[in-house]
């Protein structure tokens, strides 16, 4: 085990303000149990799971809630013991209706967990891939695809390197980089899992060079770990996290576009979802709670809690102290650069809830936007090499196929663009909507055709 | 007062919810600072023509900037300082002895028909400073050409200048050029005299020295990249000593052709002018070179009548720059090409 600074530089990038001390320094906290918990039904990509219990029924914690409702689409478990209080539509970080169950919790603690898998070592790739599916591990840095279908890539695309993603580039978020200090060995032992279903020869554990305490952490717990490992210490810039680019940093090869990691031999998976399998693996645990940062200047006690999906935004507020003075002007679910901002303190947390961002007026930028001036910086800052001045202004004029042709698919929405935008564009939310209109327009054409 | 059980209201909108705090008034305000210490000179070597005609080219410009966006029923657009911006460059590009009149007649034209009329600041094609230049230069062609507050020309090439009307370095060399006659030979004193300024010219273009300063200010700020600047004077450079080898008694050094007209101005204030040059590294370094190549054909070639080529040779490229723009597109991250 060695630890390489990382040769490659993907283009572009911005240097925000992180404001990560405000959490870093404060080891993860167990939320005390709420005495409600929302539980919603679409908590990954794909489609939403099915309800399987009724209202009334008792569920204890580990109880299977929602059911898998096809292949990309994951199981839901009751992160507590309790009675189901109703069925009904909450909004979601994203803004997205769905089904939540809504269990109110007792205080037996009764569980029902699967039993853990002695010797993983010896048990079968399927046996292994199995588990992780019914555990219902989804990608926890964000995306929330379903890790069993990303681990199980087709026979014609081998992976030879694995990655776990301990970038955390967004701003402000701290529950990666907590997770590395306090949770090393079992994030040794998840990646050695994810590197033998996969039969990868390389594994890799990408940090940026702004996480020295995570990267001595990783580096005491993997170092008498065989083969070829390393940690890739790579540039604090962001989005450094984003799978394209940090697959880029550290092996150089470029995802094709429109294609997946596994075109170029490589797989991504978070630090907290690589937890997340210790956990299914060793201790048969589903995926019930995660590490959640709730920080911003509006809060009185930034933390890191381990809360219960479920739990209301309302609760670990609570939990922090309430607000500050200041009280939020904006609430975020996520980071700055890529988070949410949600309208209401009830939305539930979910499996893919790295972050709440409590943001005071002072520092809630609001602007009109201007004519772009074609000054260029988004074209520099964009990590796809895109140009986003071009892209935004095709999409204004409702020219979705001029944005198409000159690779608006290609956008990651990273931000970066918008950020350093002197006229203060709505840059990702001119992508965004031209993405959708695009996927409209496939979508009418595959069914045409 | 909020009534009670009404749920606080929070702000929503689409990511990034973070910004790095530049603004467009921003970037014109440190194009401004980067301007002063030419205008200090200007002031110094022209004293009140500088005052006179800077401060008719800035108020005209806001005034007519005000009065365009009230006609069209838009936001006003003063603060965004670009109209201060146009009056300035415009001014700096003017001859201290033009009449008042004229320099308001060219003030109106760069807001009016080089900017408001295209819908404003970002969707001009042409640099309104630069457009309403020539505008000037082809409507009262006498007054822009009259450089009469300095003996420099008679005392230094009394031969080839017409004393009374005085003429610029570039003047000198462009007439040398067209009768045949050997290129004037100028000393290191005039050389000085070229770098810091004391010479006949425009009112901002004249002092290099004050120019690079406000140039390395742009750079340091990252307003300007070095790209367009660097391709610009180093086309001029090298095209200058081809030219200079090749025939060095009817051609001028090339340390003249940096130093004098409006070169350094054009290089660092006018070709980098955001919304008419292109976005991408490759597609401003083409740019540069490209303004190199025409401001040397303009000031050399024989059959040509104007003595400097700065203005046109950016205009002719802010006229292809969406060309350059389709033309150099940076490889998408995944793609072959």
């Amino acid at each position: 085990m060695q630890t390489i600074k990382s040769p490659y530089n993907f283009r572009g990038g911005i240097h925000p303000a992180y404001n990560k001390k405000l959490s870093n320094g404060s080891a993860i906290e167990s939320l005390p149990l709420p005495a409600v918990l929302s539980v919603p039904m679409s908590q990954h990509l794909g489609a939403p799971a099915k309800p399987c219990v009724k209202v009334g029924d008792e569920v204890k914690k580990g109880t299977l809630i929602g059911a898998q409702n096809g292949f990309i689409s994951a199981p839901i478990h009751s992160p507590a013991s309790g009675k189901v209080k109703v069925i009904t539509d909450v909004a979601t970080a994203s803004g997205r209706p769905c089904q939540a169950i809504v269990i109110e919790c007792d205080e037996s603690n009764e569980t029902e967990f699967l039993p853990p898998i002695e010797n993983w070592q010896k048990s079968d790739k399927d046996d292994l891939l199995t588990r992780i599916g019914e555990t219902g591990i989804v990608g926890m840095g964000g995306a929330g695809f379903p890790t069993k279908v990303k681990l199980s890539p087709p026979m014609d695309k081998p992976i030879d390197t694995v990655i776990i993603n301990g970038a955390e580039c967004e701003p402000y978020l701290t529950s990666d980089h907590r997770m590395m200090v306090e949770h090393a060995k079992e994030i040794r032992i998840g990646a050695e899992i994810i590197r033998s279903i996969l039969g990868a020869k390389t594994l890799r554990i990408a940090i940026e060079d702004n996480k020295p305490d995570a990267i001595k952490a990783i580096e005491d717990a993997f170092q008498d770990i065989e083969g070829d490992v390393a940690i890739a210490v790579l540039h604090t810039v962001y989005p450094q996290g984003s799978e394209k680019q940090q697959i880029y940093a550290v092996t150089g090869r470029e995802v094709p576009s429109g294609g997946l990691p596994m075109d170029v031999g490589c797989v991504v998976e978070n630090t907290s979802t690589t937890f997340a399998i210790y956990e299914a693996v060793i201790k048969g645990l589903p995926l019930m709670q995660r590490v959640i940062t709730v920080t911003g200047d509006a809060v009185q006690k930034p933390a890191n809690l381990l809360a219960p999906f479920g739990t209301s935004y309302q609760d670990l507020i609570d939990a922090c102290g309430g607000f500050t003075e200041d009280k939020p002007a904006k609430v975020i679910s996520g980071g700055p650069m890529m988070g949410f901002a949600v309208s209401s303190l009830e939305t539930p947390t979910g499996k893919t809830s790295s972050g709440l961002l409590l943001l005071s007026k002072k520092r809630v930028s609001q602007y009109s936007s201007q004519a772009c001036i074609a000054c260029g910086r988004c074209v520099e800052a964009c990590p796809m090499n895109l140009i986003p001045s071009e892209l935004s202004q095709f999409i204004e004029a409702e020219d979705i196929e001029g944005a198409e042709e000159i690779a608006l698919m290609n956008c990651i929405e990273c931000g970066s663009c918008a950020f350093v935008c002197p006229a203060h564009r709505p840059l990702v939310q001119h992508m965004r909507r031209g993405k959708a209109a695009v996927m409209a327009k496939r979508m009418a054409a595959n069914a045409k055709g | 007062m909020k009534p009670e059980n009404q749920p606080e209201l929070y702000i929503i909108s689409s990511s990034p919810h973070t910004h790095e705090g530049s603004s467009v008034e921003r970037i014109m305000l440190d194009v401004l600072i980067a301007l002063a210490p030419a205008f200090a000179a200007s002031l110094y070597f022209f004293k009140l023509d500088a005052l006179r005609l800077t401060g008719t080219c800035v108020a005209t410009c806001l005034i007519a900037e005000w009065l365009c966006r009230k006609a069209m029923k838009r936001e006003s657009s003063i603060r965004d300082l670009s109209a201060v911006v146009t009056g300035v460059l415009l001014a700096f590009n003017l001859p201290p002895s033009l009449p008042t009149w004229m320099a308001v007649a060219g003030s109106l034209f760069a807001i009016t028909i080089c900017k408001q009329i295209f819908g404003g600041l970002g969707y001009n094609v042409f640099n309104p400073a630069l457009a309403a230049r020539a505008f000037m230069l082809i409507s009262f062609t006498g007054a822009m050409t009259h450089w009469s507050s300095s003996d420099w020309a008679a005392s230094l090439a009394s031969g080839a200048a017409d004393a009374a009307t005085g003429a610029t370095p570039l003047g000198l060399i462009k007439e040398a050029v067209k009768t045949g006659a050997s290129i004037p030979h100028f000393s290191t004193a005039t050389i000085m005299k070229l770098a810091s300024g004391n010479i006949n010219g425009c009112l901002g273009e004249t002092s290099a020295l004050a120019l690079l300063l406000g140039g390395a200010y742009l750079l340091y700020r990252k307003v300007i990249t070095w790209h367009i600047p660097t391709a610009y004077i180093g086309t001029v450079f090298i095209y200058a000593c081809i030219l200079h080898m090749v025939s060095p008694a009817t051609s001028a050094l090339p340390h003249m052709h940096l130093l004098s007209g409006g070169l350094i101005i054009g290089a660092f204030f006018m070709a980098t002018d955001m919304v008419t040059s292109p976005v991408t590294k490759k597609g401003m370094l083409i740019f540069g070179v490209g303004c190199g190549i025409i401001t040397m054909l303009i000031r050399t070639v024989k059959t040509g009548s104007y003595p400097e080529g700065v203005s046109f040779a950016i205009l002719l490229m802010n006229a292809i720059t969406p060309l350059i723009n389709r033309g150099c597109r940076n490889r998408v991250f995944g793609t072959k090409s």
